[in-house]
């Protein structure tokens, strides 16, 4: 596996799409609910499959998610998918009063999350989306790193029965997690174990942390990478741990400082085992043009910036 | 269940309703009236609904999308046999499961939470689109404001029941003329709204909200394209001082005020 070669990069969203069919061609109660969507939300063969389940609302977000909750109200499983810029910050209010606060049976699939529109610009970014959605009760919030993981949260939030919103990127990445691999919500994978530091990021981001721990492995340095996908509920057991075994915790996400992974790992920090911390992420700015590696790498998430922003927080341990 | 009987239970409800409000020191008096007549219609003629069984895959969907009204269809809810009918002295009391807004979760018969205004169109959209997947036969109903209309997402909504064929959903607007800072004319003027929405694709019937007598066969009438029920109310309906006036949105009433109140419906019955 090379994370360097095109050709061994995956759009999670085809993980997602394939998975959908599958689920609908077992279940005819599946049905997915866009906002004019199609091809972004890789409905295409969903599409051609089961046409008169495609229930496209055209572009209307906040229709869109009240469709949804009366769908799963007639006894449908709507996959309800958009840019998650638009879904989360158009429909904020349905995802809240007819999602989880009705605890209707609904996933919101968000669809280019995080900086993955890089050049369309902070209208096109959801970096907001967690701290939107993680406050809402009811609502697991999963972050998938990589298609194994997207095709597993898939098929786990078929068959739990409430909300989930589910964040996918658009962004190609390589294979990270076994095939095979079970999701389990609120559970955080250790993908390398360490004892000086703990490294926990979700999303497009964990990539980067394995790569980051890498480069400090060669100064010696023995840095526990923890993949948490699920922002809400989050895995406290695995992050008091990993504050007690490691003594410090940096975390990155493809998202604004404020509110996020890094916010909600902090909240369990201060509350049970207090130790230095490190936040990357957004830092409460709308980006300049570019990439959205381009973006990562500007605001001090390229492996080797992780690795040099570990090393200043272990000279405060 | 005839006219008749329809409009004495309709009366049954406003008193309660006037006494709970009385009693709780808060509520939605004025649209609470206005809408009486629709909701004892739906619960006690129209709906096909089993307040033994509330979550009967097969009930009839209703969806008061204006959901400040509550306490009108807790009352009538109550009166139906879905929750105790001593339950409303409790409105908006501590740890009540009846507060000012309905909660699904909680309250037998409410089939979506409300109380965000352009909320239950969509909803009512999806529950009617489930029905025509699924080739059930249910039909749904949503209630909203007039004043409500002015949220964007109902028309996104509209838009959306003409696109998807369904003539299984029927919405009423209780069209009572104020909304709650000012009358709708002086506001966001909607009015007339026939013709908004037959250019929306939708079939439109214009009734008296408050006589019973056009609110069934309206209820009950079947279109090939949505149905939309314009119903002409009066807000404070049945209440001498109360109607027809943008004050009673939600005041609440004095002891003289309560009495006549009483008085008057009391009379009535």
């Amino acid at each position: 596996m090379d994370a360097t070669t095109k050709t061994n990069l995956y759009d999670c969203r085809d993980a997602f799409a394939s998975v959908l069919e599958k689920l609908a061609a077992d279940n005819e109660a599946v049905v997915a609910v866009c906002n004019d969507s199609v091809g972004s939300s890789k409905l295409g063969g969903f599409k051609s499959k089961f046409p008169e389940r495609l229930v496209n609302v055209g572009i209307a977000e906040q229709n869109m998610v009240g469709v949804g909750a009366g769908l799963a109200n007639g006894g449908r499983i709507p996959f309800v998918c958009g840019a998650s810029c638009f879904l989360t910050g158009r429909a904020l209010e349905q995802i809240k009063a007819d999602i989880s606060y009705s605890n209707a049976n609904v996933k919101l699939i968000g669809i280019s999350s995080g900086m993955a529109y890089g050049e369309l610009g902070p209208t096109h970014h959801s970096i907001e989306d967690f701290a939107w959605t993680r406050v809402l009760p009811n609502l697991p919030v999963i972050a998938p790193c990589d298609r194994i993981e997207t095709a597993a949260a898939v098929a786990w939030a078929a068959t739990y029965d409430g909300p989930v919103f589910l964040r996918l990127s658009r962004v190609g990445v390589p294979d990270l997690l076994p095939e095979g691999h079970v999701f389990e919500v609120g559970k955080a994978n250790v993908l390398r174990e360490g004892t000086d530091v703990t490294l926990i990021a979700n999303g497009t981001l964990t990539h980067r942390m394995v790569k980051a721990a890498d480069i400090l492995a060669k100064d010696g340095i023995n840095a526990r990478v923890l993949n948490m996908a699920t922002v809400r509920p989050i895995d406290e057991a695995a992050i008091i741990a990993a504050a007690k075994e490691t003594g410090a915790i940096v975390t990155a996400e493809e998202h604004s400082i404020y509110g996020g992974l890094g916010s909600a790992v902090a909240e369990v920090v201060v509350d049970h085992a207090p130790v230095p911390m490190k936040r990357l992420g957004v830092p409460g700015v709308y980006a300049p043009t570019g990439s959205a590696e381009f973006l990562l790498d500007e605001f001090g998430m390229a492996p080797g910036a992780i690795a040099e922003a570990t090393v200043a927080l272990l000279r405060r341990k | 269940m005839e006219t008749r009987e329809l409009e004495q239970i309709a009366r049954q409800i406003r008193l309660r309703d006037v006494q709970a409000v009385y009693e709780a020191g808060a509520g939605h008096i004025g649209g609470e009236m206005s809408a009486t007549d629709i909701l004892t219609a739906l619960f006690f003629r129209v709906l096909n609904i089993f307040p033994e069984n509330p979550k009967n895959p097969e009930r009839d969907r209703f969806v008061l999308s204006k959901g400040h009204v509550a306490l009108a269809l807790y009352v009538t809810l109550a009166k139906r046999g879905f929750i105790p009918e001593e339950e409303i002295s409790t409105f908006l009391k501590p740890m009540s499961r009846l507060n000012g807004h309905p909660n699904c979760n909680k309250v037998p018969g409410v089939e979506t939470n409300t109380g965000p205004l352009g909320h239950g169109l969509p909803v009512a959209v999806g529950m009617a689109k489930a029905a025509k997947l699924s080739g059930a036969a249910y039909r749904t109903f949503v209630l909203t404001g007039d004043g409500e209309m002015q949220e964007g997402s109902n028309w996104e909504a509209i838009m959306a029941g003409a696109q998807f064929g369904l003539d299984n959903l029927t919405l009423i607007i209780d069209h009572n003329r104020f909304q709650q800072g000012a009358s709708l004319k002086d506001t966001n003027d909607l009015a007339p709204l026939r013709p908004r929405l037959e250019a929306f694709g939708w079939d439109v019937t214009e009734i008296n909200g408050n006589a019973m007598a056009e609110v069934v066969p309206a209820l009950e009438k079947r279109t090939a394209r949505p149905h939309c029920i314009v119903a002409h109310t009066n807000k404070g309906h049945g209440i001498s001082f109360m109607q027809d006036s943008g004050d009673w949105h939600h005041k609440v009433p004095n002891k003289d005020q309560y009495e006549l109140a009483v008085k008057e419906l009391s009379e009535a019955l």
